[in-house]
């Protein structure tokens, strides 16, 4: 068990007057996948976006508290915003790849960002990483639209990996996939815990179980329990997660 | 339901029906008119000749040439302008801000001040301040300035209609606002952002009243070499023929007619044609 | 690398901010060349003998510089324009909303925008032409240039832009108020006269305001059709003269610049202005507002 690489402490996120997020501490550690789970609006989409300040782009959006990466506060004054999204990278609910060919998909992060690579053995490592590469390799060319949903999806992956990040978000990455592809995306996660620390936003508790160490489990903005997620799911401490979990609301 | 109220709704539909395809019909009658006066006309004469004091040997070549120059320049001048605003507008511009507001209040006022007012900008701004005199060159900037509101808020659209999650991809890698601008979001909005274009650019072309103004001669027996030549357009020079009482320059009038309206018809094929061809890259 | 590219970003915001500017500088070189003239002409003129006298006569002797017959010519043309497409136009507007079906819809609506894409000049062309000749036949005493014909064709120009703007506003009444109406058994002439047109009320005022000033600063038509005789009279078979058609007459012309024949081109151009520019502004902020919360 190693130290969180990335922690938040007392954050709270308000949408104009009302509270999304209340006062929460927690951290995630490196080479681990931590879940937050929890009924819809209980805050954990924004929670997440607070973690790569994503959320600066939403109006009306008010941070309060910290966001430690690497010890850092990455809403100090001196941060730079894109900075800390090329370290702590994104995956988003609905397959979001750039209407450009999956080759480009790849390349457009790194080379905007004027990383130094061999762009052949990037897009190949990346795709490797995000258990695409055989599927495609033959058409790196061809327009990522072109893909299934399953694949595009593991294409944001790949495109998040090839930034070199050492955390990597995922908010929702199934809730727009068929049980095939969403079963595909869960074994890349469970490889891919070995590389990165992994937060990954879900309402499918069973998915929760499968493929995270541990769960943070929210309600109403607030965080009601963290922990090894073998123990939350098999006995929790509050009632209110036994209550979820065992669905009896949510 | 009595008898009166169905009468009533019944006679209401069909007034609406009515006006509608009475609408359409004034469209078919126009442009059957317009055929039946100035078809015989149309030759190739009609084309590549220049103007003359002659009906039977007058001809539109002048005309077409400037519209042609004054369509290119304009949009070379308008559309970095156009796009520009609508970026600044759409992405960056805090859409609370006061300021902002009252800039897009200005676009939108702009876009409906009477055309001959742009003309007496120009005459004065261009013709005579910055010495341009009647050139080509004067006449572009004053039809640019005329369309630039219409192109902004054409390009503020395209821009609004591409999904917030292209953004959000770009962003997420680290990108700054002007790369996701310039190599997401505006490859994307391009489509929407040409048919508007063109569709201004039309707008431009037909124009007539700001021309006159800075002085668009409709007497030109020379084609321009450059753009501080002095030009003539098609609707000038129809407007010119128009305006004469004898019957053989109205049926001229309407052979230019004819060829303004396909020039306007072949801009809007192109601009339906890009809309067509990708429709289907559509996220 | 990072610092590079935060300039950047700045940069090409302040590159972008720069050319809104330019909007603003359009706005503001409108409005001080058209004082900058207008006051030297005022130096001359008295502003009330301007504003309210009822001869028009600047190019002759003895010059005269009243222009109310200007102001008539002009609201002659908007009103017959307007009282004309209004009605049209909530026609239109209703049988698209309401009667036709999507695919009928979806050739009417272009049609209509080629109506309003069509040049001014042909709209000119054809009033002359077409229009003119036509009520020669009902009307064997009207002239050959005359308001009648004039307003005619404008209403055909403002008939699209009224009709798109209204039909924007139908289709913002909320669903839930119709269906209302309809489930207490009235039919649709009730439902959309007591219940669609009042609740689109306001966008209907801004859909009018708008096309009176589209029709105040309509030039071609009105410069063909509608003749060069700037008089104060009531009767739509005569000859009058516009605003806008009275500009291109002296810009046309070979009228010395500095002149006070000059001069009045920009007074006139300064009026046209004042009356567009304020039903542009209350058009436009109506039409910025939401009809309704819910939809």
């Amino acid at each position: 068990m190693s130290d969180p690489i990335l922690g938040v402490k007392n954050l709270s996120v308000y949408y104009g007057e009302s509270q999304a997020v209340k006062h929460v501490n927690l951290g995630f550690k490196d080479k681990s996948v931590t879940a937050v789970i929890g009924p819809s609006g209980c805050g954990k989409s924004t929670l997440l976006r607070a973690l790569n300040r994503m959320n600066d782009f939403i109006p009306n959006v008010r941070i309060e508290g910290e966001v430690k990466y690497r010890n850092q506060n990455i809403y100090g004054k001196s941060m730079d915003p894109a900075e800390v999204r090329r370290r702590i990278g994104m995956v988003f609910q609905k397959p979001n790849p750039f209407p450009k060919t999956i080759y480009k998909n790849i390349i457009w992060g790194p080379k905007i960002n004027g990383y130094k690579f061999d762009p052949d053995e990037l897009v190949e490592k990346s795709l490797k990483g995000a258990a695409l590469w055989k599927e495609v390799k033959d058409r790196l060319h061809d327009s990522a639209l072109a893909l299934s949903g399953g694949q595009q999806q593991r294409l944001c992956i790949a495109r998040a990996i090839a930034m070199s990040p050492e955390v990597i978000l995922m908010d929702e990455p199934c809730s727009a996939l068929d049980p095939k592809s969403t079963l595909s995306i869960e074994e890349l996660i469970g490889e891919m815990r070995k590389n990165y620390c992994i937060v990954i936003v879900t309402h499918n508790m069973q998915q929760a179980g499968r493929v995270s160490d541990d769960t943070a489990f929210f309600y109403n903005g607030d965080l009601i329990e963290f922990g090894a997620t073998k123990k939350i799911f098999t006995n929790p401490d509050n009632s209110q997660t036994e209550d979820y979990i065992t669905g009896r609301f949510g | 339901m009595s008898p009166h109220r169905r009468r009533m709704n019944k006679a209401f539909k069909w007034c609406c029906r009515i006006t509608t395809y009475g609408a359409i019909g004034v469209l078919a009658l126009l442009l059957f008119h317009i055929a039946y006066e100035g078809m015989s006309w149309i030759s190739w004469d009609f084309i590549t000749n220049f103007p003359s004091r002659k009906a039977e040997k007058a001809g539109i070549y002048t005309a077409l040439v400037g519209s042609v120059y004054v369509m290119v320049i304009t949009t070379l001048f308008v559309v970095p302008f156009g796009i520009g605003t609508a970026i600044y507008l759409e992405e960056y511009a805090s859409q609370k801000s006061l300021f902002i507001r009252f800039v897009k209040l200005n676009i939108a006022n702009l876009a409906g001040m009477p055309s001959i007012i742009y003309g007496l900008l120009g005459l004065t701004l261009f013709v005579r301040i910055m010495g341009l005199d009647r050139s080509i060159l004067a006449g572009s900037l004053t039809l640019g300035l005329l369309v630039l509101p219409v192109i902004i808020i054409a390009s503020q659209e395209a821009i609004r209609a591409v999904p917030q999650m292209v953004r959000e991809a770009g962003f997420a890698m680290g990108a700054r606002r002007y790369q996701v601008v310039i190599w997401q979001v505006l490859p994307a909005a391009i489509p929407g952002i040409m048919t508007g274009i063109i569709l201004a650019i039309s707008r431009a072309v037909g124009e007539t009243a700001p021309l006159i103004v800075i002085g668009a001669l409709s007497y030109v027996a020379f084609l321009p070499e450059d753009m501080f030549d002095m030009f003539t357009v098609l609707p000038v020079q129809i407007y010119n023929w128009a305006g004469r009482p004898q019957p053989e320059f109205h049926s001229l009038a309407a052979a230019g007619i004819i060829v303004l309206l396909a020039f306007l018809f072949t801009l809007n094929s192109i601009a339906v044609l890009i809309r067509e061809k990708f429709q289907r890259y559509k996220l | 690398m990072t610092p590079l590219s935060k300039a950047l970003d700045q940069g090409f915001k302040y590159l972008l901010l720069a050319l809104v500017l330019i909007t603003l500088i359009v706005t503001v070189s409108v409005i001080v060349l058209l004082t900058k003239e207008s006051s030297g002409f005022f130096s001359q003129v008295p502003l009330g003998e301007f504003l309210f006298g009822k001869e028009w006569t600047p190019l002759l002797e003895p010059k005269s510089f009243g222009v109310l017959p200007l102001v008539n010519g002009t609201f002659m043309i908007v009103f017959g324009a307007i009282g004309m497409a209004l009605p049209a136009g909530l026609f239109v507007a209703t049988y698209l909303n309401e009667y036709a079906t999507d695919r009928t819809r979806s050739y009417i609506k272009p049609a209509l925008e080629v109506l309003a894409g069509i040049p001014t000049v042909v709209y000119g062309f054809f009033a002359l032409t077409f229009v003119t000749p036509i009520l020669k036949t009902m009307f064997p005493e009207i002239q050959i240039f005359n308001a009648a014909s004039g307003a005619i064709v404008v209403a055909i120009m403002v008939l699209p832009m009224i009709a798109s703007l209204v039909d924007d506003g139908f289709r913002s009444v909320p669903r839930a108020l119709r269906e209302g109406a309809y489930g207490l058994g009235a039919n649709s002439v009730e439902v959309i006269t007591q219940v669609v047109i009042p609740a689109a009320g306001t966008r209907i005022t801004a859909a009018v305001v708008l096309a009176i000033s589209r029709a105040i600063g309509e030039t071609m038509a009105v410069t063909l059709a509608a003749g060069a005789t700037p008089k104060i009279t009531a009767n739509p078979l005569e000859s009058i003269q516009t605003m806008t058609a009275y500009i291109v007459q002296v810009t046309s012309g070979d009228v010395q610049a500095g002149g006070i024949e000059y001069q009045t081109v920009y007074v006139v151009g300064a009026l046209l202005f004042v009356i567009t520019f304020m039903m542009n502004v209350i058009g436009n902020i109506v039409l910025s507002k939401p009809v309704m919360e819910a939809r």
